[in-house]
């Protein structure tokens, strides 16, 4: 078995030279306020990040904060994905509605989400629910889109031999538009998911509800740069986290379908 | 006969892909000559290291061992004195670029004035007969017009031998025809010196002056064999000339033996 | 759910007999024009009329967002909120949009470079950029080229990670036929290289151009006492809710805008993509 022992091997070395860039970056992080290039006060050393990073770790009130995010992202999400699969599907299967809507929506999909903050807050004060305008808002354009795009790239052949074999409408809905559809919207919630989190801890930043963009503002605020630097690094984590594992479901679902389409967010 | 000297020599060529495991041996040793301005085929069993040969020739990939020989020369990388015609027209022609684009890009690093580069785009396209479609994209034509600029662009490279990599296998039948009669054509009329890759005997034997069949991987050159019959060639009666039938059933047998891995002591066609 | 399979079939039936019927040019302009501008218009005239019946001072109605769109942004508040800030945001995106694939092609074409690198960028990507603000405030201080700085630092992280997958996904066929025909390095990355790679870079440009704007709104809400973003947040500290309103409806119209431009530049550039995309797709 030649083929996955050099795989394998080049694995190795991928992962090798991932970690020594990962470490090299560290090390000129940890340099550069050694060096005195940059005033630790504005850079500070990565130790005591990551000794702010540990003792976060042990702090219930540090989960607390990542659990508000979180709440508000997941609720901010659903919503959103519930939403623009009803809608999405009916504009999508229906020729009227998409060339009826086609303008709105073109207009309403690049507003910027966060030109609606000032009205959140005026609608909501510094509640969860003026975050979750922001996000839901954001997010749904993301699946929306996808979805209608999904439900009429319905195979023409495929959907000429459902109809000759006399498949109902119902069973056309199932077996035909919802396959073809569920990898555009696989990728669109993959997407939406990481806007949300963008517009979760972007809310919480500029609002104030309570979360891990509060702290990142609290932190500025105080000229707390250690404490900064650490809730970015978390919110980095998160955001990694949330691709990977969006990618992965993302690609078991995707696994059978070759279609390439170009990617989109916010 | 213009001047038939020795063009291309290829000699105990051998190619072996190193993996941590174990070595595959694709060519185990091919040797042969070609000259100026002839048609050689080179023909074999699916699997039999064709391309990676075609590729070792183009200066595309290293050989193991062995040399490969142009006007005397080691060939060590991709060469000006040949040019590719690949399979893959669709991958090998760049969609961005327009006909006239493609068939020009090889040429913009030669030293040429814009008039000489335009007169030499402007032939190739003519003697594939696609000068109307200059200005189109590849992807608006057909396979065949797509193969057609490919071959356009090596044309206009001016290369001392023009490499085909089973140009035809992705094209349909009639067009194929087509496609093998321009070739022919080249040949005779602009005395181009064409090396033919194919898996498709009697496109070999139409075509070639000489064909090599070549064994099974780890590959040799099982037969060298010459195609005797008129050099003006016609898809209806060259095909229907009983010689025909002979050279393709002579070619056939061998490339059967091929599979069955047999080495041959060569008999000769008769 | 009943209700859908119905509405398909009154669809489909409308839509044979309208094809055949090939109505003339008037009518189709007319068609497409009542298509486009239809349900907006409903939804004005349907928000008019809630706004004016109720009694929530959040929602004005639209007459009285115009005005106040009129009166706010046409005149000076335009050379000194509006520009600057559409300034700096064509600045971070041509800076984001030249960094971005000036180093994602270097990346894309040198592997042990590539694989140095993966990791630490995937992280940056997954930062999300308007946490970065505070960062580069820390960093560089209340400042104009902060902002810019702040936009750059959002946006060319998918430009760039686009750009390195495009370039890596360079097809073997067409690099073995600009290898065989001795194509030049510079040409080699000029007629291949960045073709090849532009669906995904325009792919790339496209989120980068998204996250430009919500950038430059966040960081002027946050840090400034001009600009775009600060004046919405400042009517809505103020409760000029249709000035607020006004603002809300003039970056949408920056992002219209920007989506129009990218639309006809997309078209340009990747007309050979479209193309190929739709003959493979018949």
């Amino acid at each position: 078995m030649a083929v996955p022992s050099t795989r394998r091997l080049r694995g190795l070395r991928k992962a090798l030279l991932g970690l020594t860039g990962l470490a090299g970056f560290l090390v000129v992080w940890q340099l550069i306020p050694t060096l005195g290039l940059i005033n630790s006060q504005y850079l500070p050393y990565v130790t005591d990040v990551f000794a702010r990073l540990a003792e976060e770790s042990v702090d219930l009130a540090f989960w607390r904060r990542l659990g508000s995010t979180m709440k508000s992202w997941a609720i901010g999400l659903t919503v959103a994905t519930l939403a623009a699969v009803v809608l999405g599907t009916v504009v999508g299967l229906v020729p009227f509605l998409r060339r009826a809507t086609h303008t709105m929506i073109e207009f309403l999909r690049p507003i910027p989400s966060v030109a609606l903050i000032p009205l959140a807050v005026l609608m909501f004060g510094i509640q969860m629910q003026a975050a979750l305008v922001i996000i839901i808002y954001a997010s749904f354009w993301q699946v929306f889109v996808q979805v209608i795009y999904g439900v009429a790239d319905v195979d023409a052949v495929a959907r000429d031999t459902a109809r000759s074999f006399g498949l109902t409408r119902r069973e056309q809905l199932t077996h035909l538009v919802l396959p073809t559809a569920l990898p555009y919207l696989m990728t669109g919630v993959r997407l939406a998911a990481a806007v949300a989190l963008i517009l979760a801890i972007t809310a919480e930043m500029v609002i104030g509800n309570p979360g891990l963009g509060r702290m990142i503002e609290l932190s500025r605020s105080a000229g707390d740069s250690v404490g900064l630097y650490a809730f970015v690094v978390v919110t980095g984590l998160l955001g990694l986290a949330v691709n990977l594992v969006f990618r992965f479901v993302e690609r078991r679902t995707l696994s059978w379908h070759e279609s390439i389409r170009g990617e989109q967010a916010l | 006969m213009p001047d038939r000297s020795t063009l291309l020599r290829v000699e105990h060529l051998r190619k072996v892909y190193e993996s941590a495991t174990g070595n595959v041996e694709a060519i185990g040793d091919i040797s042969f000559t070609m000259n100026a301005g002839e048609l050689v085929c080179i023909v074999g069993p699916s699997g039999c290291g064709k391309t990676t040969l075609l590729k070792c020739l183009a200066g595309l990939l290293r050989p193991t061992s062995g040399v490969v020989e142009m006007d005397g020369a080691p060939v060590t990388g991709p060469s000006p004195a040949m040019a590719v015609v690949f399979q893959e027209y669709g991958r090998s022609l760049y969609p961005w670029l327009t006909v006239r684009g493609n068939v020009e890009l090889p040429l913009r690093h030669k030293k040429f004035s814009r008039a000489q580069r335009e007169k030499l785009v402007t032939d190739a396209l003519v003697a594939v007969g696609l000068d109307h479609a200059a200005r189109s994209h590849p992807w608006q034509l057909s396979g065949g017009m797509q193969q057609r600029v490919a071959i356009a662009r090596a044309i206009a490279y001016q290369p001392e031998v023009m490499i085909m990599d089973e140009p035809f296998a992705a094209v349909d039948a009639q067009t194929r025809a087509d496609l093998e009669d321009l070739v022919r054509e080249l040949h005779t009329s602009r005395n181009m010196s064409i090396l033919f890759v194919t898996h498709d005997i009697d496109e070999s034997v139409y075509l070639g002056e000489r064909v090599l069949v070549l064994s099974k991987s780890p590959t040799w050159v099982q037969e060298d064999l010459a195609i005797d019959l008129p050099p003006t060639r016609d898809q209806i009666t060259t095909r229907a000339l009983p010689r025909f039938t002979e050279l393709r059933t002579h070619v056939y047998d061998q490339i059967q033996r091929a599979k069955r891995g047999k080495t041959v002591d060569a008999q000769p066609a008769r | 759910m009943t209700k859908h399979p119905d509405r398909i079939a009154v669809a489909e039936r409308t839509a044979g007999p309208d094809v055949a019927r090939r109505p003339g040019v008037g009518s189709r302009i007319a068609s497409s024009l009542g298509y486009s501008l239809g349900l907006p218009m409903l939804l004005l005239v349907v928000w008019g009329l809630l706004a004016t019946r109720s009694t929530n001072r959040f929602f004005p109605d639209p007459l009285t967002i115009f005005e106040a769109f009129v009166d706010t942004w046409v005149g000076p508040a335009f050379v000194e909120d509006v520009l600057p800030s559409l300034y700096r945001l064509g600045l971070g995106i041509t800076a984001s949009i030249v960094v971005g694939i000036a180093a994602g092609t270097i990346i894309g074409l040198v592997q042990w470079l590539r694989e140095l690198l993966e990791p630490l960028l995937e992280f940056f990507r997954a930062i999300p950029p308007p946490v970065l603000i505070p960062v580069v405030m820390l960093l560089l201080g209340i400042t104009d080229t902060m902002k810019v700085v702040v936009i750059v630092s959002g946006a060319v992280w998918p430009i760039l990670l686009n750009t390195i997958e495009g370039v890596r996904a360079t097809d073997s066929v067409m690099t073995e036929t600009a290898e065989s025909f001795q194509v030049t390095w510079w040409e080699r990355l000029w007629f291949l290289v960045l073709p090849a790679a532009s669906p995904r870079i325009m792919a790339g440009v496209r989120q980068g151009l998204s996250v430009a704007l919500i950038l430059m709104v966040i960081s002027e809400m946050f840090a400034s006492s001009a600009g775009l973003g600060y004046r919405i947040a400042y009517f809505q500290r103020n409760y000029l809710i249709a000035e607020m309103w006004s603002g809300i409806l003039l970056l949408g119209l920056v992002g219209v805008f920007l989506a129009v431009v990218f639309g006809i530049v997309e078209r340009r550039v990747l007309r050979w993509y479209h193309g190929l995309r739709e003959v493979n797709r018949a």
